[in-house]
């Protein structure tokens, strides 16, 4: 069965359709590329998978479990919708680091936070509090700064600040992780720091769904591509015929902009 | 004749510090609260907060100490504050609160909107609920944001507190000035300035070692 199945995927906002129906499905351990003109729904897609937009209409399941189902009039609670956003993450373009945290404070909040919740945590706090860090200072050597742990997002660069977002985003072990163009707000140097690590994670089985506009890149590490355009999947399938050779019109015309 | 006025100044300057203190023990948390009612996304509640707060921010702290020492008595026929020195005091200081709550509440609201968006999203999509998001994520950075400008308001006021002298409050200034009327000194009111300056350059100092404890991150 699939990991992840999207289906039907509605959001309006006041009366403007931006998704219009988008349903995919995914396996454990795949790497899903999504590329599309600007405006086509693609953030709104994975904003909506995380729960930081409510959808439309639709239904979103991870594992079988049905995370959100539009037919359901009651809604979500609070905290549903926080256990619901535990299934995924979500690395933003802007980073959006905590600047008052050292990359090491970014990436062990979240655990030590969710740490307080478990039954045992009063009777163990410490022994939790160092897994956590341990696990954390592992996470950020798996993206190469296992030397910048006690760096204020300030003091990094883009590419770096990048890296410790996804360190972040791994440290709660989603089932799936999502990637909103990871590479768009960097320096074209500074790309290719971050297509590695998530090179790496795709080599590590990670399920991850990634928004870019590196095509090449895509074309390497996805096993399938999808194309969004105006609030649909104009086409999907693997990246030998999304990016080489395109079925539909519209994503002929569409890569036709990235030839050099 | 210079330990009279010594004394006399001191005393007048612990009641501009009373004034001072309890104006920032109410103001700031009434002007978070007044900050999240402007914010509100009930109109109901936005537009009347909105509208008190054009009104203490567009006239006079002066006039508003009238009116409200003056206004009951006045107005309402019942002076609740009482004829004596307690009472103005009384006054006094619930006007200064209600004026410095408006202005900090200006001060809180553009520092809460001035978050980016993504800091609140970046902790939900980590699934902390929104009182973690709130004390670990935001309120911090707001802080940051808002001690230049509390830090102004603060030193406007030490030298507002001597306009409770026009409801009669004993404050500095008004015992400064006792001395031109019953001894023709005028030194007693220029060394009122002395305390003034002293205690709004301490306050600086503070203010700059506040501001420096928070440098070690970027907003
Ligand atoms: N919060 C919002 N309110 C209104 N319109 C929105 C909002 N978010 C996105 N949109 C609109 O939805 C469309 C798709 O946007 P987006 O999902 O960001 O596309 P993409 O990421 O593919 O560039 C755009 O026309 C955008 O203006
Ligand atoms: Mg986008």
């Amino acid at each position: 069965m699939a990991l992840l199945q999207v289906q039907e995927l509605r959001k309006s906002f006041d009366g403007l359709q931006v998704l219009k129906g988008v349903s995919f499905e995914m396996n454990q351990g795949e790497t899903v590329s999504i590329i599309g003109p600007s405006g086509g729904g693609k953030t709104t897609l994975l904003r909506c998978l995380n729960f930081l937009e409510i959808p439309s209409g639709g239904r979103i399941a991870v594992g079988g479990e049905t995370l959100f189902d539009a037919e359901n009039r009651r809604g979500l609670t609070e905290k549903e919708i926080r256990q619901n956003r535990l299934h995924f993450g979500l690395v933003f373009q802007s980073f959006n680091l905590f600047p008052q945290y050292t990359a090491l404070g970014n990436v062990s909040l979240a655990p030590r936070l969710r740490a307080k919740e478990r039954p045992d945590y009063k009777a163990r706090h410490k022994e939790l509090g160092e897994e956590i860090e341990a696990r954390s200072v592992d996470l950020l050597k798996r993206v190469g700064l296992g030397d910048k742990l006690n760096y204020y997002p300030h003091q990094l660069s883009g590419g770096q600040q990048q890296r410790v977002a996804i360190a972040r985003a791994l440290a709660l072990t989603p089932d799936v992780l999502f990637f909103d163009e990871p590479t768009s707000a960097l320096d074209p140097e500074l790309t290719g720091e971050v297509l590695n690590v998530i090179r790496q994670l795709a080599a590590a089985k990670m399920t991850m769904v990634v928004v870019t506009h590196e095509m090449s890149f895509a074309a390497a590490v996805s096993d399938k591509v999808l194309f969004i355009d105006g609030g649909v999947i104009a086409e999907e399938g693997p990246p030998e015929q999304v990016l080489r050779n395109p079925l539909e019109e519209r994503t002929r015309q569409f890569l036709r902009g990235y030839e050099k | 004749m210079f330990q009279t006025v010594l004394l006399s100044l001191t005393e007048g300057f612990g009641k501009t510090l009373e004034i001072f203190v309890l104006t920032l023990l109410g103001a700031v948390p009434l002007g978070l609260l007044i900050a999240f009612g402007s914010m509100s996304r009930f109109r109901i509640l936005g537009w009347p907060v909105k509208l008190v707060i054009w009104i203490v921010r567009g006239t006079p702290l002066m006039l508003q100490l009238l009116i409200i020492y003056y206004g009951p008595g006045l107005i309402l026929g019942n002076n609740w504050w009482g004829s004596g020195a307690s009472g103005r005091f009384t006054a006094a200081i619930i006007a200064f609160i209600f004026n410095y709550a408006c202005y900090f509440s200006e001060i809180y609201r553009g520092g809460i909107e001035g978050v980016p968006r993504g800091q609140r999203e970046a902790g939900q999509v980590l699934g902390m609920t929104n009182t973690q998001i709130f004390f670990r994520v935001t309120l911090l950075q707001v802080v940051k944001r808002i001690i230049p400008p509390m830090g102004n308001e603060v030193i406007t006021l030490v030298k507002d507190t001597s306009l409770a002298r026009v409801i009669s409050v004993y404050e500095i200034i008004w015992n400064g000035q006792a001395f031109i009327k019953s001894q023709g000194l005028i030194w007693p009111l220029f060394f009122t300035g002395l305390f003034y300056l002293l205690f709004s350059g301490a306050l600086t100092l503070l203010l700059g070692w506040v501001e420096k404890k928070l440098d070690y991150f970027k907003v």
